[in-house]
């Protein structure tokens, strides 16, 4: 558990942090390690978890019936990988697969959930922190929405 | 008073305004539409004068990287297009182009062993002096890295004068990726960070990023307070990317863009290419951000 709290204390996610909250999402932590093609998760699965890459790589892919799957994202290093878990209803709107051996942390939602309902100060923390994840991955796609490497002779 | 006149020898291809005649010596198909040709000046394929004297009326002419030349085509018209070819071998002029218009269409057609006229070089460089010392981010968008390769060739050839440096490049899908066999050349080298990403790609032809060139910047290793950025792509590109260094603790002064205008003279006289107070072919290309702040992202500029 000493190792987990101070895993999470140093990730730039969880920067400034209070310590008790850190303790109290550590107890809903592991670690886990994915191969190289295994899928994390499937479009449809319900989304009771979350993780914080710690190395490796993971994309995102839509399946696409006559094209195959498609990769939108990747992630690595650093990155935080899933929000789904946060609101209803709570399913996986992508596969994610390794591409290499991925070292996480993984964290059960539903235990985060709950310890949110019992500390709201730290379910806002935290939706704060996962705002600006979603607010990033918005960016990022509106900015492919415009093409913006098209334009340029 | 007395004064000695020395008798001028006015040669023709000292005039800004003419065209100078190369050869094709070979063409390279980068993407579906962009083109990249080596030129040869045509006086030094007759043997004289040497091909490696520098200087006005040589042929050849030492350019810095960043700038760019008018490249015509008799009967056609004449474009602005960067020089993409290694600063340390002037001799053989390189340009990528992207066929967009009817100029651009008609060079990226071009075999070997025709002509096109060449005026140039022109502009504003890279700070490659300046930024002796430094850490060097790049950041390339799609044609972007073009403009930016004779910086890159002039970091790797002097690569113990820069202190860590990172190329982030951005392309829509890996087809339209250019120089990929170099991309993955300096992506084995041990002393530069290369990082590549793609707008979308099917897991079968990419194993790389996916995602927008502005994610890779919090995975660039550089120094903040000791960095110079050099960033060339289309302006909203440009725009987001100065956001993402901005949260990275870049200064304005510390980013270097390259624009796009409209040259046609290119020596600032005609003002097609004006910029607020600034001509884009004598006072840019590239700019440092700091001094076009004020103008970048305006509309109607």
């Amino acid at each position: 558990m000493e190792m987990l709290d101070r895993l999470l204390a140093e990730h730039p996610f969880f920067k400034d942090l209070d310590p008790r909250y850190i303790k109290l999402i550590a107890e809903c932590a592991r670690n886990v390690t994915f191969k190289a093609g295994d899928f994390i998760f499937r479009e449809g699965d319900p989304s009771n978890k979350f993780w914080l890459i710690r190395s490796g790589k993971v994309s995102l892919e839509v399946f696409a019936p006559g094209r195959g799957p498609i990769m939108i994202e990747t992630l690595g290093d650093g990155d935080v990988m899933g929000w789904s878990w946060a609101v209803p209803p709570y399913r996986k709107q992508y596969d994610a697969r390794a591409l290499e051996l991925t070292r996480a942390l993984e964290f059960d939602a539903l235990c985060i959930r709950g310890k949110c309902d019992e500390e709201p100060k730290l379910g806002y923390e935290l939706f704060k922190r996962f705002a600006q994840i979603i607010g990033q991955r918005l960016q990022a796609t509106r900015l492919r929405l415009i093409d913006i490497y098209g334009g340029r002779s | 008073m007395a004064v000695a006149v020395k008798p001028q020898t006015i040669e023709i291809s000292a005039d800004p305004m003419v065209p100078v005649p190369y050869r094709v010596l070979r063409v390279r198909r980068e993407t579906p539409d962009t083109f990249t040709l080596e030129l040869e000046a045509l006086t030094s394929a007759f043997g004289h004068p040497s091909p490696v004297q520098t200087g006005e009326g040589s042929g050849v002419r030492a350019f810095a990287p960043g700038q760019f030349n008018m490249l015509y085509l008799f009967g056609v018209g004449e474009v602005p297009i960067s020089i993409s070819g290694d600063p340390a071998q002037p001799e053989v002029l390189v340009h990528t182009v992207r066929a967009v218009g009817a100029v651009t269409r008609a060079i990226c057609a071009l075999k070997r062993d025709e002509i096109v006229g060449v005026r140039g070089p022109f502009g504003s460089a890279w700070p490659v002096a300046e930024a002796v010392g430094n850490d060097i981010v790049i950041v390339a968008g799609g044609v972007g890295l073009a403009p930016l390769r004779p910086a890159i060739y002039h970091l790797l050839n002097h690569r113990h004068e820069y202190g860590r440096v990172a190329l982030l490049y951005g392309a829509r899908t890996p087809k339209d990726m250019l120089y990929k066999r170099e991309l993955s050349e300096w992506r084995g080298r041990f002393d530069i960070q290369v990082e590549v990403t793609v707008d979308a790609a099917r897991p079968d032809e990419w194993r790389g990023n996916v995602g927008v060139v502005t994610t890779l910047i919090s995975r660039a290793n550089f120094d903040p307070f000791h960095t110079t950025a050099l960033v060339c792509g289309p302006e909203v590109m440009m725009r987001f990317t100065i956001l993402e260094l901005q949260k990275r603790e870049l200064r304005d002064d510390q980013i270097y863009i390259s624009m796009e205008r409209n040259m046609k003279c290119a020596i600032g006289f005609c003002g097609h290419c004006q910029y607020g107070p600034n001509f884009v072919c004598k006072d840019g290309p590239v700019f440092r951000f700091d001094k076009v702040r004020e103008l970048f992202g305006k509309r109607e500029i």
